[in-house]
């Protein structure tokens, strides 16, 4: 495998609905953005595509990806579609990193869109929900809302968690996004909001939860070959590591067995706890176990500078931070309480508002993350939210993102570099 | 022979005009309602057994024939060695391993609201099972509580024939 680059991204600003453009317009305006970011990238140079959405349902359009390949101009350049629920984004920024690492692009397009809005709210949610066992799970009742509350009672019954502690994650998120403006939902909130907004699925509130939204999002990778020949960028960023773990699709399913240690961890840490249950995402800590292996990290706490993280919940994000090995698994809502994902924090969690603030339009999610970290990391945050760099941290080095699907069924682990 | 139709090409041809219409929500963008409805012709396939069974008022597992892992929710093949599974009866009773009330939910499932969802564990079986859990008020659903099945008495072939009241 030989080294990648990320040289560019850019995206939509997320929203409810844009019946204005469609899914290849959006498309391109991310893809433009990204373009115009690396002025001697011109189109002739890139080899060839990858691409994201989730639902052929939503999008009412089979094959939509090549409708957006043809509107950008690429065909007759090699491309596909990656689909993994949640963590489409995600697998397709890794699908991007193979074509250039394995040699067989030299500069390639990875693009991702969802349009939520052409049903509504409940349509959507049962849209969603056909993305668990349609035999055993959907005709029960189940929604995803649904399963993430259970996961997180069991949460709460193991650690102790409290609602409380999940709220903490839904005011830094929306607060973050008050200075990002392609979020979706920047709101200035209390934890007793969150707990006053309406019940969707006890103990989830509808401030608990991300909403639906109509976006795209663009990242330009490429080799060091054609970083240096064709001088795309002097504020290259390189990816590091990528990992991906899985987990059955019936959440019922899962076992309870031994923990997935992490190189910094005992198997003393976790003598009565059992693993994955319905508490912790398996799938999450074999995804950062191969990325941290990868990328020669041995404790992520000292070794990151931050995370963008798939909060779809505020409870996913307290058990992301454990599966992420932030801390132990059980400590995940201290870890909030205690300020240390807080911007200021010793390692800042979702910058950028995250899901719960910026929006979810699936296919796009895992993109635009790779996007605001690669900003963080180049040190253009202001630039790119229109002179408002409350948002950048202070010198990064190196960034985790993590994409999500289902209830932890597919996840990717990314981690970046800043190459200069 | 009509003047038009001399060479058999019609150049006066008229779509027929019909009375039904499109819903428009709005102009510009121009926004419409399009309908999309499919029958499945759906198998449950070898996982019918189970569904068959709560026709009967039997729940049942699999149990593999190799390492004796007993799952819950049926699986013909062994996830932990791959062997061949067989079809066992689950106990009756079990436990709440965890649940939520919901108060939304998908389209199909709004005017169902609230509902429990439970996740049950039984004595000898190593996963859980998905269902729904009726006779309980809000706010009284423990982890720990114990459930027994019921089966409804007319089959939906639907998971929710089995459903779990308090023991």
């Amino acid at each position: 495998m030989r080294p990648v680059y990320m040289i560019a991204g850019g995206m939509t600003k997320f929203a409810k609905a844009s019946p204005d453009k469609d899914f290849r317009y959006m498309v391109k305006e991310a893809f433009d953005y990204a373009m115009n970011d690396v002025p001697n990238l011109t189109l002739d140079m890139i080899d060839g595509s990858v691409a994201s959405y989730f639902s052929d349902h939503f999008t009412r359009q089979l094959m939509a990806a090549i409708m957006v390949q043809d509107y950008l101009g690429l065909c007759p350049k090699p491309s596909r579609r990656q689909e993994g629920g949640g963590a489409t984004g995600g697998l397709n920024f890794q699908a991007a990193w193979e074509s250039i690492a394995s040699g067989r692009m030299e500069v390639c397009l990875a693009f991702g869109f969802e349009t939520m809005s052409h049903v509504n709210t409940w349509k959507g949610n049962e849209f969603i929900a056909l993305a668990s066992d349609t035999n055993f799970d959907y005709p029960v009742g189940g929604f995803y809302s649904g399963y993430y509350a259970m996961m997180v009672r069991r949460h709460m019954h193991e650690f102790g968690t409290t609602v409380e502690q999940m709220a903490k994650v839904s005011v830094k998120n929306h607060g973050n996004a008050l200075h990002n403006p392609w979020s979706q939902y920047p709101m200035d909130i209390t934890v007793e909001d969150v707990r006053k907004s309406e019940m969707v699925a006890d103990p989830l509130t509808r401030l608990d939860i991300c909403v639906m939204s109509d976006g795209a999002a663009a990242c330009i990778l490429c080799s060091e070959e054609a970083l240096e020949k064709y001088k795309l960028t002097d504020k290259p960023v390189r990816v590091i590591g990528v990992g991906c773990g899985t987990d059955t699709m019936r959440l019922a399913d899962r076992p309870h067995g031994k923990v997935v240690l992490l190189p910094h961890e005992t198997e003393s840490d976790y003598k009565h706890l059992k693993y994955p249950g319905v508490h912790s995402f398996r799938g999450g800590r074999n995804a950062a176990k191969l990325a941290y292996k990868m990328a020669g990290i041995g404790n992520p706490l000292e070794e990151l500078d931050f995370v963008e993280l798939h909060d779809a919940y505020t409870s996913s994000e307290i058990q992301t931070y454990e599966d992420l090995g932030l801390c132990k698994y059980g400590e995940g809502g201290s870890f909030i309480e205690d300020g240390h994902s807080s911007l200021t924090g010793k390692m800042p969690v979702n910058p950028s508002g995250g899901l719960l603030a910026c929006g979810h339009p699936v296919g796009a999610t895992g993109l635009m993350q790779a996007v605001v970290a690669f900003w963080q990391l180049q040190g253009t945050i202001g630039k790119h939210c229109g002179g408002d760099a409350f948002l950048q941290l202070k010198n990064p080095k190196r960034g985790l993102i993590h994409s999500h699907a289902g209830t932890g069924t597919y996840i990717t682990c990314t981690v970046l570099e800043r190459g200069f | 022979m009509a003047d038009n139709l001399k060479d058999g090409l019609d150049r006066d041809f008229k779509m027929l005009e019909v009375e039904s219409g499109t819903v428009v929500y709005n102009v510009d963008p121009l926004i419409v309602k399009y309908h999309y409805e499919v029958d499945y012709i759906h198998s449950y396939c070898q996982d019918s057994p189970w569904f068959r069974g709560l026709m009967n008022g039997q729940l049942l597992g699999s149990k593999c024939v190799k390492c004796g892992y007993v799952f819950t929710t049926p699986r013909s093949h062994c996830m932990e060695c791959g062997a061949k599974t067989e079809w066992v009866e689950l106990p009756t009773e079990g436990t709440i391993h965890t649940w939520t009330t919901c108060y939304f939910g998908g389209q199909e499932f709004l005017k169902e609201t609230p509902y429990h969802l439970i996740l049950v564990e039984f004595e000898g079986a190593n996963t859980l099972l998905l269902t729904r859990l009726m006779g309980v008020p809000v706010g009284q659903v423990k982890i720990g509580m114990k459930v027994k099945a019921r089966f409804r008495r007319l089959s939906k072939i639907s998971p929710t024939d089995v459903y779990f009241v308090p023991a």
